[in-house]
């Protein structure tokens, strides 16, 4: 146990490492960050004052040395956009992330079991073919789709009148195709509560929730159907075991032999898949928060690009690399604590 | 009971009457930008962005109006002394958010301030000095007569000197102008504006309150919070509109204007802007560039009329010189000419009628359908056999390659920062030296000294219409030698809730007079 945590802060330092090298070796093509800093009028000798200033004429592994010395000591540099460091940038950033990615998590949750194991009990039901047809749509849509058709129908509403609006059944039909809209389209909202720190949350507020509604479900419509087509076939591959076999043969109630004996082990390999695909939300959260405009760490990453905001590119993809290795840590620890044959180190017993 | 409900609604609305007519500040304004002001510093950056939140929270001295003619704001009154000096005369009792009152010495401060800002020092070039004669009255000094002074007097928003005076608790001055990295200046802010900054979350929220002790009384504002939130995102604007979940959006992408117009709860207005779009043609690395047959040739076979409708859909004005109607510069004489037939005959005698291969760069994001208008315009080369090999790129990659001339032919859009013709020249067309600057981002390489003798000659010329005719003169040459390839002027558009009534308050610079905002 001990020499598998070693390994991984060992591992954890050389991922980081690597990270850093490949962020420097391509911050010559992200382009140049002044653009961005200057009017458009400033005079190039002006510029390259600005550029010396900001030890940006030094050579790349002058450059490098400097920050990896400041990294060492935790000091990741300062954003040029914000003028800050770049962590508390980061920091700032990160609780509405992480409510997001809550959100859809519980979203997902509470959908996919239910559907997954009814898939898989009755594989033949007309609702059953219903769901595994509407997850094939769901993941083959990309994320952005999604939250465009969903903005447009529940936010800004639709008004159908395809139907003759005299008569009552027109006039029915058209109510039951159109939507209020009303929901909010972007942001966090103006009510968050304050936890601590830089953590003011939208969970606490009606007007915070309502904010969450849209993007959550646009996060979790790429992840929810992956999930429950896992389930399923997790399910029904234990249900064709042995002692799933033996337990009806036993004569135990079909209600305790699914939801006991088989979802049980069904979850294992759930719980392991989820926690790397957690780890790939984070890029879809990308998408998600541009077309909410949702303050996170997503939109916060993707406007430093187009700013070519070096530091803080760096600093996002250092922070995200480590939350990449501790969940991977995390789900290894969970996986030997439950399945004890595992050998956490990979060594012959 | 309904007689009995309208009677007393009615009755509401009465009462509610005199409320309403006296301008106290009470309504509240949502209002979704492509972006938010990057510092509050406002002499740290010169950028659109940074001059809208100028006027929302300083005043400048004087301001543009519709007709591009000026506003007495700060200074009450402004005369000429002489060649070189211009008197202005400082409105009394102006407060600034701290408290302050504003005197000549706090123009002093901004005028000195502004002479150390590395993005506002060039326009303040033309000045020597500022001659504080009492509490409320000052000249600006120039080392020549100077056309413009009162252009740039538009750029004079006065600091409260003693606000900005002294040391952080970290000793770090409270005047100093950082590019990156946080001062004082980029946190706090103390004007004279109309509205107070009362909190700021960098990117993703700004609110302001109505300055209770502002100036300016006769003014109509009646919005006394603002919130401003940065939407990036197209799509995702337009949507906050019209979902009513934010009362002001700009800009509207051209894309949305149908979208806009068709709904009926909400106003778009649009009017042409002052920013040019054109191409360079790179004498330096492409011989045929050389030729005038050539460039000629070139400029027939660019359609800008076909540009502005299909590519940029009716949203632009399509340009045969660079100078907006407004402008000193503007011919009214200089027409498009688009003609096929006579590109081809040109190329003919100049005797390239089998065509040649060029490089195109362009910006992918910066200007408005930037990258379809340069696929277009290649397009439209094909047809007098000029092979275009386009390369698209984003602005934080193309600027470097454009500095460096690494292409062909070269995208570029600009405005003038005096809302002045000779900007233009200077910046885009002057022949290129690196130690005065001028030039700066001429890619073509073109050179006529003759020209740029003549706008020079009309930037110390104070008579307004012997100054027209020059400058008028200098874009008819330029059109003849086709130096550049006019495109259109990007047009503006701003979109909000039927009861916000944008209309009065909008511009062609854009900057919005928010502080003049009446809101039903």
């Amino acid at each position: 146990m001990l020499a598998f945590l070693v390994q991984r802060i060992f591992q954890a330092f050389l991922v980081m490492f690597v990270i850093s090298m490949i962020a420097f070796a391509i911050q010559d093509g992200l382009g140049d960050p002044l653009q961005e800093l200057v009017g458009m009028s400033v005079s190039l000798e002006e510029r390259d004052a600005i550029r010396e200033d900001m030890g940006l004429n030094d050579p790349i592994y002058v450059q490098y040395a400097r920050f990896a010395g400041n990294a060492l000591q935790g000091d990741l540099g300062i954003s040029y956009f914000y003028g800050k460091p770049t962590l508390q940038v980061i920091a700032e950033h990160l609780p509405a992330t992480l409510e997001l990615v809550i959100g859809a998590s519980l979203i997902i949750l509470v959908f996919s079991v239910p559907i997954g194991v009814y898939a898989a009990i009755r594989p033949q039901a007309f609702l059953s073919k219903f769901f595994m047809g509407i997850s094939t749509v769901g993941i083959s849509i990309p994320v952005f789709l999604t939250a465009i058709v969903l903005i447009q129908l529940f936010s800004i509403g639709v008004a159908i009148e395809v139907f003759p609006t005299d008569t009552g059944w027109g006039a029915w039909l058209n109510g039951a195709l159109s939507t209020d809209g009303g929901l909010p389209s972007y942001g966090r909202g103006d009510e968050l509560t304050h936890l601590f720190g830089t953590w003011n949350s939208g969970f606490f507020s009606s007007n915070g929730l309502w904010h969450l509604v849209l993007p959550c479900v646009s996060l979790a419509s790429i992840m929810l159907p992956l999930f429950i087509r896992l389930i399923r076939a997790e399910m029904l591959e234990v249900l064709q075991s042995d002692y799933i076999r033996y337990a009806r043969a036993k004569g135990l109630s079909s209600g305790r032999i699914n939801f006991l004996h088989a979802l049980k082990n069904t979850m294992l390999p759930v719980i392991t898949v989820g926690g790397v695909q957690l780890g790939i939300m984070v890029a879809y959260t990308i998408l998600t928060e541009t077309v909410f405009q949702w303050p996170g760490m997503g939109l916060m990453f993707l406007e430093a690009i187009t700013r070519s905001d070096i530091p803080l590119i760096v600093a996002y993809l250092m922070v995200v690399g480590l939350v990449f290795v501790i969940t991977n840590t995390i789900v290894d620890l969970i996986y030997g604590l439950v399945n004890p044959t595992v050998k956490l180190t990979g060594k012959k017993a | 009971m309904r007689k009995l409900l309208t009677a007393f609604v009615g009755s509401m609305a009465l009462a509610a009457a005199p409320l309403a007519l006296s301008a106290e500040a009470t309504k509240e304004l949502k209002m979704a930008y492509d972006a938010d002001p990057v510092t509050l510093d406002i002499h740290e950056q010169l950028s659109g962005g940074m001059l809208q939140l100028s006027h929302m929270t300083f005043d400048p001295l004087i301001r543009w109006n519709k007709d591009l003619g000026f506003d007495a704001r700060l200074a009450e009154s402004w005369e000429r002394v002489d060649d070189k000096t211009m008197r202005f005369k400082l409105r009394e009792g102006v407060k600034f958010h701290s408290g302050n009152e504003l005197t000549t010495k706090d123009v002093e401060f901004t005028y000195e301030r502004l002479k150390q800002s590395s993005d506002f020092k060039a326009i303040f070039a033309p000045f020597t000095g500022i001659n504080v004669i009492d509490d409320y009255t000052f000249e600006l000094v120039t080392a020549e007569p100077y056309p413009l002074l009162l252009n740039t007097a538009t750029y004079i928003f006065p600091m409260d000197s003693e606000f900005y005076s002294g040391e952080t608790e970290k000793g770090q001055s409270k005047a100093a102008i950082t590019k990156h990295g946080s001062s004082f200046a980029s946190g706090n802010l103390s004007g004279t504006g109309p509205y107070i900054v009362t909190s700021r979350q960098q990117g993703v929220r700004m609110e302001f309150e109505r300055f209770a002790d502002y100036w300016d009384e006769a003014s109509p504002g009646n919005v006394k919070k603002i919130v401003l939130t940065p939407i990036k995102e197209n799509n995702t604007r337009v949507s906050a509109l019209l979902s009513g979940g934010v009362d002001f959006i700009a800009p509207v992408p051209p894309t949305d204007l149908e979208r806009i117009k068709r709904d009926k709860d909400v106003d778009l207005v649009t009017m042409s802007g002052t920013r040019i779009i054109m191409f360079h043609m790179n004498q330096d690395r492409v011989e045929a560039f050389r030729n005038l047959k050539v460039r000629q040739a070139v400029a027939y076979a660019i359609n800008q009329e076909g540009i502005a409708a299909k590519i940029m859909k009716g949203f632009a004005t399509p340009a045969a010189q660079m100078s907006p109607a407004g402008y000193s510069g503007h011919n009214e004489s200089l027409k498009l000419r688009y003609d096929v037939k006579k590109a081809q005959q040109l190329m003919k005698e100049a005797g390239y009628e089998d065509g040649f291969t060029i490089t195109m760069i362009s910006p992918n994001n910066r200007y408005v359908n930037d990258d379809k208008i340069a696929q277009a315009a290649a397009a439209m080369l094909a047809r007098i056999n000029i092979t275009v090999d386009l390369k698209t790129l984003p602005k934080a990659q193309y600027w470097p390659e454009f500095d460096a001339r690494s292409g062909d032919m070269m995208l570029i859009g600009w405005h003038a920062d005096t809302e002045d013709s000779a900007n233009f020249f200077e910046f885009l067309t002057f022949c290129p030296n690196a130690d005065t600057g001028a030039g700066q981002y001429n890619a073509g390489n073109y050179c006529n000294p003759e020209v740029d003798a003549l706008v020079a000659k009309a930037n110390l010329e104070t008579d307004r219409e012997k100054r027209d005719a020059m400058l008028q003169d200098a874009e008819k040459q330029l059109y003849d030698d086709a130096a550049f390839i006019p495109l259109h002027w990007q047009d503006l558009a701003w979109a909000s809730k039927k009861n916000v009534k944008l209309d009065p308050i909008l511009n062609v610079m854009n900057f919005p007079f928010l502080g003049d905002l009446v809101v039903e």
